[in-house]
């Protein structure tokens, strides 16, 4: 893509694809960091989860007031246009992760407390990498204008929901096995549900990120393949 | 419980089942103005009761090819136009056409508001009385009373008909024009910058006034201004050098075109 006419136009869009990558780097550290510190029971590291969420928040923020401000002064159309529209919509996918993240953080003093998560947070370990590996892939394949990718890593999150759905399982056998394992199971089921949460983000990010590169959407419907819903008793 | 059938979900998406007919058709449409070739093999379709809007960088052809709709080029001594065009499936260059008739059923608006130095009645009875649209002054009232309205300028100087239509401002000036073209009952109105004199409270006027027109005409208009192009047009045709880069639906022309040329353009990357 060639340059503006006007040099200043480029130079507002690259701060707002500057923030984007900067919050797209914190939400992949927030989100290694919550579930390095939950599985290590590391406070120290939730505490710079928690503090880095403040962070994320301000960058938000900027961004907001910088696409606004470039919509008002620079009338954008076309890819510009959608770059814009579908950074304000990124950054919102991206906060909401740092959100999650920040989350998990929050519940590792709790559940080193009670039972030693070793034991327990195996299955949660290979979900968190799952999870860690779309939140990298998303933001590299954005930056390499890889629509296809994208596409592609957004049917990818059926994975997370198919290990969501055994992890939930598992964490229901051991507070059945002891009900001492509830309080820390309970928990670790919340971490379970956000990291799951973090990888719909991320679908969203792919499907923005696409529409910004290709100008058409992805079709509606993906796989989901979350059970946990179906396995609760009729009401 | 509203449980919408198959068929009036399609007909609420509006799906494109009754497009609108054709109006005006172009057909490798060529120009030169004496050596120079301005335009090239243009093709190019203006549906009925919509605003086309034309967009492209100065000297790109398109106010050549909209003053070719209504032959205002035969004015231009050294212009040749070559190609086809026409008016419901009807040949305007043919030599039968009456041209005075022609400019009477596609009309124009110019950029700078260029009234007549006469009152403001006469600049809209002028092109009645011409054509012999009116039979009785009470008739001739009528018709500019009603055109007055339709350009939305009525209210404004209905105290003061026979005053200088020189004397308004710049817009009430330009919807006197659209005013004065409204008057014979043309069926096309064509438009080249009719807003770039205009301050932006008398170019929103007539951006509303271009869609309330689009009701009973079929317009065609030249802009410079790429957000008024995307406010007022349904379909917008991009030139670029004397060639028709690409034609569409205006929507989809300002958010996602498939010329690179069309993109650079509307994203301010050249021109």
């Amino acid at each position: 893509m060639g340059e503006h006419t006007v040099a200043s136009f480029d130079e507002d869009l690259a701060q707002i694809s500057k923030l984007i990558s900067d919050m797209g780097d914190l939400a992949r550290l927030m989100v290694s960091g919550s579930t390095k510190a939950l599985l290590n029971s590391d406070n120290t590291l939730a505490q710079r989860v928690v503090s880095d969420d403040a962070i994320m928040d301000a960058r938000q923020r900027e961004l907001d007031d910088r696409a606004i401000t470039l919509i008002a002064k620079r009338q954008p159309m076309a890819n510009d246009l959608r770059a814009v529209v579908g950074s304000i919509r990124m950054a919102g996918d991206l906060e909401r992760i740092g959100d999650l993240a920040k989350n998990i953080a929050k519940r590792v003093g709790t559940v080193g407390l009670s039972v030693t998560p070793r034991d327990l947070s195996h299955s949660i370990d290979a979900m968190a990498q799952l999870v860690l590996i779309q939140v990298q892939g998303v933001i590299e394949e954005y930056a390499a204008k890889d629509a296809s990718a994208l596409a592609k890593l957004r049917n990818e999150d059926e994975r997370i929901d198919v290990k969501y759905t055994s992890v939930f399982r598992e964490l229901l056998t051991y507070m059945m096995e002891d009900p001492r394992n509830i309080t820390a199971c309970t928990h670790l089921l919340f971490c379970a549900k956000n990291l799951e949460r973090i990888g719909d983000h991320v679908t969203n990010i792919a499907e923005n990120a696409y529409y910004v590169l290709t100008g058409s959407q992805l079709p509606a419907n993906r796989p989901k393949q979350d059970e946990t819903a179906m396995s609760a008793p009729a009401a | 419980m509203n449980i919408m059938t198959e068929a009036s979900v399609e007909q609420k998406l509006g799906s494109g089942t009754n497009e609108p007919s054709i109006k005006m058709k172009g057909e490798k449409v060529s120009v030169h103005y004496g050596e120079k070739r301005a335009l090239f093999d243009v093709d190019l379709d203006v549906r009925e009761n919509q605003v086309t809007a034309l967009i492209g960088p100065s000297g790109c052809g398109k106010s050549t090819f909209l003053r070719c709709l209504n032959r205002m080029n035969d004015t231009i001594s050294i212009a040749r136009v070559t190609g086809k065009i026409t008016l419901d499936s009807e040949d305007i260059y043919d030599p039968k056409i009456d041209v005075v008739e022609l400019r009477a059923r596609v009309g124009m608006v110019f950029q700078k508001p260029n009234p007549f130095p006469k009152s403001i009645y006469e600049n809209v009875a002028y092109g009645p009385r011409i054509h012999g649209l009116a039979r009785s002054k009470a008739e001739l009232d009528g018709i500019v009373e009603s055109s007055l309205k339709k350009a939305g300028l009525f209210n404004e100087v209905k105290d003061r008909l026979l005053e200088s239509g020189t004397g308004l401002s710049g817009g009430q000036q330009q919807r006197l024009c659209i005013a004065r073209a409204i008057a014979v009952s043309p069926e096309v109105i064509l438009m080249d910058e009719p807003c770039s004199a205009l301050d932006p409270i008398a170019t929103a006027r007539v951006e509303e006034l271009i869609d309330e027109l689009r009701q009973n005409y079929t317009i065609v208009i030249v802009t410079h201004s790429m957000q008024q192009a995307a406010r007022v047009s349904q379909r917008t045709a991009m030139f670029h050098l004397g060639y028709l880069v690409e034609e569409g639906a205006t929507d989809k022309m300002f958010t996602n075109p498939d010329d690179k040329r069309t993109q650079d353009y509307i994203t301010g990357r050249f021109g």
